[in-house]
């Protein structure tokens, strides 16, 4: 690299820009050329539930936030070091966001009279020219004026030429980091590979921007980042939902079931729908149901003949789910609920991120009805989560709530994939004959693990009723006997704490086992809360991460670790869930720290709460 | 389990029986379904492991729990959803569904629709008392306008439902009506509904003699029946009253009941159960039998069309896919088209 170059261990760029300007495909683009450059990165897009929200107003200004570094890389960055603007309503939304003397690249035709008053400019401002932004480093480009000048000539009309221009920015956003087109150019081709004119298009305006960074001398410093030091081994860029997809295809391969999904499309969880359909060769099938309810129950049918069954909704939809899951639990049949938690109540915040789903997944049915609940805490452990949730659906009878987010659904981070060999088998251990003569079949009959048999159409002698009525303990015959009752409700509660017999305990991330703070998190809080928890360790302060992704049952030591810190803080993204679960069954006086604005915590959020207590 | 050749094991009606009490009050309708159905299913070449029973919730949903098959008595109105995840991943099983006018037209309504349309190849036993029974008496989405029950002291104000006309609406492919006072009609309409592949629906008149008796005494009773059914027979004209003298004719597009002294029997309408139109009137024949004027209610098939089923399809797209593509391979899934490698 040329002399001017400045060396960086990391750098955080937000893209915005209208929803229909391509700002989640420039965003998706740089990352995927960033995770194959080698740096460590983490991603957060943010954009609005309209499809097209109003051209050129605030409402309809979509994000894309990456964090990536040479170091390691935990979140998406609190505050960006350059901001990319396609329009004013982007510049106006997002300023606070970039850092005192941060960089804004702006597109000049995004700032005309009629853009400066949908973004609700006053009359007559326009902030690349009145001065208001000399603290920061503003670099005007005229993007749409360039892209028109490279196309001129292509027989493209006006509208194609100008969908093109966030490759314009790309390719400059390229050039200043220094990266390859390789990656960008390869995805322009499979993407439009039946409009070859399309590709061109695209492919020589991508360049343009590039090599306007080299000719145009706007820009005098580029940045070089170079890869991070991770731990060795084989990486792949991946988000949470096809992270979540994989783990269930994962599970089922390893467990010898056919999966089957049951879903309706909801926003943010209908990417793992999207993604499981593609994978029919591996046994996959996926029903697109009529309503939310037909989704679990076609997949509660589908586990009574055998399959690893999975239902994927977010909230609301969940909430439509709940009689079936009840259902569920009585017949005791594996069955994992995928919930991509979004903000609430109601239809809420569809594509914003939230953690209020936690007390509805561990007690939000009717009756006693105790059931497994699991959090991954970043894109890629949404598949060991899922596999997880698997697991313990199958080998244990029941159904098993598996929490995502919408952050960690869209959100990306670099993956140390695994090797299929590397991940542990599972045993469905379904019936496959009668019992010998003389011997009554119990369909509610128990094993080691207080697990009902998994017996399935097909098999003779084997023939027997479920339902949701309340069972006789092993014949499973209806019983209206106020002892068995009793009974079986224990019995159920205890079957699933006996889940806490087969998981592994729960481990410290990061700190000293014994001190002043523990911070305790769940879900997708995980990069926010490591990162300064790091810091404040750095810092000298007496403060541990524990991240806990068994919520019910907990793991059998989390108790210990609880009691071996002066106080507990249990951030999430809600108005206090899990921190209401550590009070209600260890009796201790946890702290809650609530961010509830559909966006994640920062690291230095967290960082000044941490020092209060620490 | 799928096998090769299927080996059949013949069983006994006495077979189906389960050791659980029956518990539906003396005097139900649903005695005679339940018979019917153990006479029935034996004889059907099944093995009796390859059954199953599935229902929602109401009396009639009890049924799984006599039936010595596997079943499962599920949550209200959800049991045609939970046959559709199990047929479609278990297209070797026999699925039956049973469900009542509450369970499948009101608070089921959507699944029934929706599993018509797709055409799962199970058999649908819809039990209409034309009210709730299990909870003791409100009127139900088949109930006739105007009905006195306990949530209606003054009256019902709904329009009913025609299911017949739903089923043709969702573009069902077999549609039938049976009653449960002629068990001899209804095992044909059920040996008919088994050997259909697609989703064959009988809609069963079942009288409830405690909350809803008499409901359909005037098609049941001897007195009565003959002058007020009409029983379709495929090829057969359309030909009711006690002396076999009435018959049906399309007069254009409308049809009327006239005497067999005026109109000679070659002229009659002729059953043609794969007619669609005729069909739609047929199910549209139902009128109130107090109306002056009023149709006979028909019974019969009225309705059979070759759709594909939507397991066939579905089982079909995985099967083409691993043609295809080869069976997944899980590494080359986890890596994805991008890696690198740290160092």
């Amino acid at each position: 690299m040329e002399n001017n170059t400045l060396l960086a261990t990391e750098a955080t760029i937000l893209f915005a820009g209208d929803s229909g300007d391509g700002i989640q495909l420039t965003g998706d683009q740089f990352t995927n050329t960033t995770a194959l450059y080698g740096n460590d990165l983490s991603t957060f897009p943010n954009f609005p539930a309209e499809i097209r929200a109003p051209q050129g107003t605030l409402a309809g200004v979509s994000g894309f936030q990456i964090k990536f570094g040479s170091t390691q890389v935990f979140t998406p960055g609190d505050r960006c070091d350059m901001l990319v603007v396609m329009n004013a309503a982007a510049l106006k939304a997002n300023l606070k966001q970039l850092k005192p003397g941060g960089i804004i690249i702006a597109n000049t035709e995004g700032f005309d009279g009629k853009n400066l008053r949908l973004a609700r400019y006053a009359e007559g401002v326009n902030p690349l020219e009145d001065g208001s932004l000399e603290t920061y480093k503003l670099f005007k480009i005229d993007v749409t004026r360039l892209t028109k000048a490279t196309l001129g000539g292509s027989g493209l009309g006006t509208k194609e030429i100008d969908r093109t221009k966030n490759m314009f920015v790309l390719g400059f956003i390229y050039w200043i980091y220094n990266r390859s087109l390789d990656t960008t150019i390869r995805f322009i081709e499979q993407k439009f590979a039946k409009r070859p004119e399309i590709v061109e298009a695209n492919i020589k305006t991508l360049k343009a921007g590039y090599n306007f960074g080299d000719t145009s001398e706007t820009f005098m410093q580029r940045v070089e980042i170079r890869p991070a030091q991770i731990a060795p081994g084989r990486y792949r860029n991946i988000n949470g939902n096809p992270a979540t997809a994989m783990g269930l295809i994962a599970a089922a391969k390893k467990a010898g079931l056919k999966l089957f999904l049951g879903s309706y499309p909801i926003t943010p969880a209908s990417d793992i729908l999207h993604e499981l359909s593609k994978h029919k060769h591996f046994g996959v099938g996926t029903f697109q149901a009529e309503d939310e309810i037909a989704a679990i129950c076609a997949a509660i049918g589908a586990s009574f003949g055998g399959s690893l069954a999975v239902t994927t909704s977010s909230g609301p939809g969940i909430a439509l789910k709940t009689e079936a899951i009840g259902l569920a639990i009585m017949l005791e049949l594996p069955l994992v609920i995928v919930n991509v938690q979004r903000g609430g109540p109601s239809t809420g915040l569809p594509t914003k991120t939230e953690q209020a789903d936690l007390l509805q997944a561990v007690y939000g049915r009717n009756g006693e009805a105790p059931l497994p609940v699991i959090a991954a805490k970043s894109p890629g452990d949404c598949f060991y989560a899922a596999f997880e949730a698997c697991r313990i659906a199958i080998e244990h009878r029941t159904p098993v709530f598996f929490l995502s987010d919408g952050y960690l659904a869209n959100g990306a981070e670099p993956w140390r994939f695994p090797s299929s060999a590397d991940l542990p088998e599972i045993k469905p251990n379904i019936l496959n004959s009668a019992p010998a003569e003389g011997e009554k079949f119990l369909p509610y009959g128990r094993d080691e693990k207080l697990a009902r048999p998994w017996a399935v159409p097909g098999v003779k002698g084997l023939e027997h009723r479920i339902g949701g009525l309340e069972k006789e303990h092993e014949t499973g015959n209806i019983s209206y006997d106020p002892e068995n009752h009793e009974f079986m409700v224990k019995l159920r509660a205890e079957r699933i704490e006996k889940v806490a017999d087969y998981i592994g305990p729960q481990t410290l991330d990061q700190g000293p086992e014994k001190g002043k703070l523990l911070v305790l998190g769940w879900g997708s809080t995980y990069g926010a809360i490591k990162t300064a928890v790091k810091s404040a360790l750095d810092e000298g302060y007496s403060v541990a991460h524990a991240h806990v992704r068994y919520i019910h049952p907990f793991p059998k030591n989390l108790e210990s670790i609880l009691r071996s810190y002066d106080h507990v803080l249990v951030p999430e993204m809600n108005n206090g869930q899990l921190v209401r679960i550590i009070r209600d069954r260890f009796l201790i006086p946890a702290e809650g720290f609530s961010k509830i604005k559909g966006i994640p915590f920062t690291a230095e959020e967290l960082l000044t709460k941490i020092k209060t207590l620490a | 389990m799928e096998t090769a050749e299927k080996t059949v094991t013949p069983f006994t009606s006495k077979e189906l029986v389960t050791d659980q009490e029956v518990r539906w009050c003396p005097g139900c309708g649903d005695y005679s379904i339940l018979k019917q159905v153990q006479t029935v299913v034996p004889e059907l070449g099944l093995n009796r492991e390859e059954i199953v029973f599935i229902s929602g919730i109401g009396c009639s949903s009890r049924f799984p729990y006599y039936m010595e098959t596997y079943g499962m008595h599920s949550i209200h109105g959800r049991a045609t959803a939970i046959a559709s995840g199990l047929k479609a991943t278990r297209p070797e099983l026999s699925v039956w569904i049973v469900t009542g006018d509450g369970d499948s037209l009101s608070i089921g309504g959507n699944h029934f629709i929706h599993l018509l349309r797709r055409n799962f190849d199970v058999n649908v036993l819809l039990f209409n008392n034309e009210i709730y029974g299990l909870t003791k008496g409100q009127y139900s989405p088949t109930s006739e306008k105007g009905k006195i029950t306990k949530s209606t002291p003054m009256g019902s104000v709904d329009h009913p439902f025609n299911p017949l006309a739903v089923v043709m609406g969702a573009d069902g492919t077999f549609v039938a009506r049976a009653m449960d006072r002629d068990p001899i009609h209804l095992r044909t309409i059920l040996k008919r509904a088994h050997q259909h592949k697609g989703t064959s629906l009988i809609e069963i008149y079942q009288n409830c003699n405690v909350f809803n008796d008499g409901a359909f005494e005037v098609f049941t009773e001897k007195s009565s029946k003959a002058d007020e059914t009409l029983f379709a027979e495929h090829g057969q004209p359309l030909v009711f009253g006690a002396a076999k003298d009435k018959g049906l004719i399309l007069d254009g597009f409308q049809p009327k009941v006239v005497s067999l002294s005026e109109v000679s029997a070659n002229d009659l309408w002729i059953h043609d159960e794969r007619d669609r139109t005729k069909a739609d009137m047929l199910v549209r024949m139902f009128d109130d039998p107090s109306r002056e004027g009023h149709f006979p209610r028909p019974f019969g098939i009225f309705y059979v069309e070759d759709r594909f089923t939507y397991e066939e399809a579905y089982q079909h797209q995985l099967t083409e896919a691993l043609a295809r593509k080869g069976e997944g391979d899980l590494d080359a899934l986890l890596s994805g088209n991008n890696t690198w490698v740290v160092e």
